[in-house]
């Protein structure tokens, strides 16, 4: 597998995108949307960037299966330590009921 | 080049060996072997960068989900604009990082360098932005405990949004510096990273052929961008909307 040339015009693509993302994220900060909404929609808009970031200028998207598999170990861990951890979190008031 | 099986070495496969590359090193077949395990060895470090990073967010889910009022009020104090500046400044680093890359693969030599300056002095805004950030909240006495003799945190500058406890604004700052500041100390290093790179391309070391050095460090300057995307809502947005 040779290594692939991404081309100019996809980096300026994902770069005005990432600006276009920073821009909504910042609009949709000082909206009152009801609910958990501004967070998720935060999230949501931040991943996607990151998900660019992670394709196109890390080259994800063209390495190796072995590479896909790395980061996503990375994904991985870091649910094991939010899910195992807040499950301690969560049910500690449980236990006064 | 001993193969077994191999009568012996022959007058081309000697000279064959004298025009390999001189990045080659010896214990791998060729380049693009040496390439792909340099590259995968930045990601396995990616990842524990990541779960370095994680235990923070984590502690910032933590405290915000118990304390939303409180990080709510701190966070608006933060100067949204110069967040929001410094997240294009961080983005426009990292295309310019790519196109260092993407110069270096097609031999231009001096694209690359320029690229990279621009990148360096990219990053280089990046922290001047967030050292007038960091000089206001000294200013207005937020930085967390008793680090600075005769300065200890008073979050009275804080507009406090109704039913959020001044205490819990600390906790925020203390997680704000941490985060910021472990980026801050990411930045640098890759800052440094870049200015051996441009060295290095200067002088000619890196080709079509062989640049793996730079793309790592892109790798590791992306990741740092990768972070920022993250904090930058985290800590300055979220809140906003609760203000009026």
């Amino acid at each position: 597998m040779s290594e692939h040339i991404v081309s100019v015009r996809i980096y300026l693509v994902i770069f005005l995108v990432l600006l276009v993302g920073t821009a909504l994220t910042v609009a949709a900060g000082f909206v009152d949307f009801p609910g958990p909404l501004n967070v998720i929609i935060a999230l949501t808009i931040a991943s996607v960037k990151a998900t660019l970031v992670l394709l196109y200028f890390m080259h994800l998207r063209y390495s190796a299966r072995l590479t896909w598999v790395i980061f996503l170990s990375a994904l991985f861990w870091m649910g094991l330590l939010f899910a195992l951890t807040f499950s301690d979190y969560w049910t500690r008031q449980w236990l006064n009921q | 080049m001993v193969i077994e099986g191999e009568p012996e070495l022959s007058e081309s496969a000697a000279v064959e060996h004298e025009v390999h590359h001189p990045a080659l090193q010896h214990h791998f077949e060729n380049l693009e072997q040496q390439r792909e395990a340099g590259t995968l060895g930045m990601w396995v470090f990616l990842v524990t960068e990541i779960m370095f990073f994680g235990g923070m967010f984590f502690a910032y889910t933590l405290y915000r989900s118990q304390y939303g009022l409180a990080f709510a009020s701190a966070s608006n104090h933060l100067d949204w604009k110069l967040g929001a500046f410094n997240t294009a400044v961080l983005i426009f680093s990292s295309f310019t990082m790519a196109y260092a890359v993407y110069s270096v693969q097609i031999g231009k030599q001096r694209r690359t360098i320029v690229s990279l300056i621009v990148t360096i002095i990219l990053g280089l805004t990046f922290l001047g932005v967030k050292a007038v950030e960091y000089h206001d909240k000294y200013r207005d006495h937020l930085i967390p405990g008793r680090l600075i003799p005769g300065h200890n945190f008073d979050p009275s500058h804080v507009h406090l949004l109704p039913g959020a406890s001044a205490q819990n604004v600390e906790i925020f700052y203390w997680i704000y510096f941490a985060m910021t500041g472990m980026h801050a100390v990411h930045m640098i290093i890759g800052v440094g990273l870049l200015s051996v790179i441009l060295f290095f391309t200067i002088r000619g070391r890196y080709d079509p052929e062989y640049h793996n050095p730079i793309e790592v460090s892109g790798l590791y300057w992306h990741f740092v961008d990768l972070i920022w995307i993250f904090l930058f809502p985290l800590l300055y947005l979220l809140g906003r909307h609760m203000e009026h």
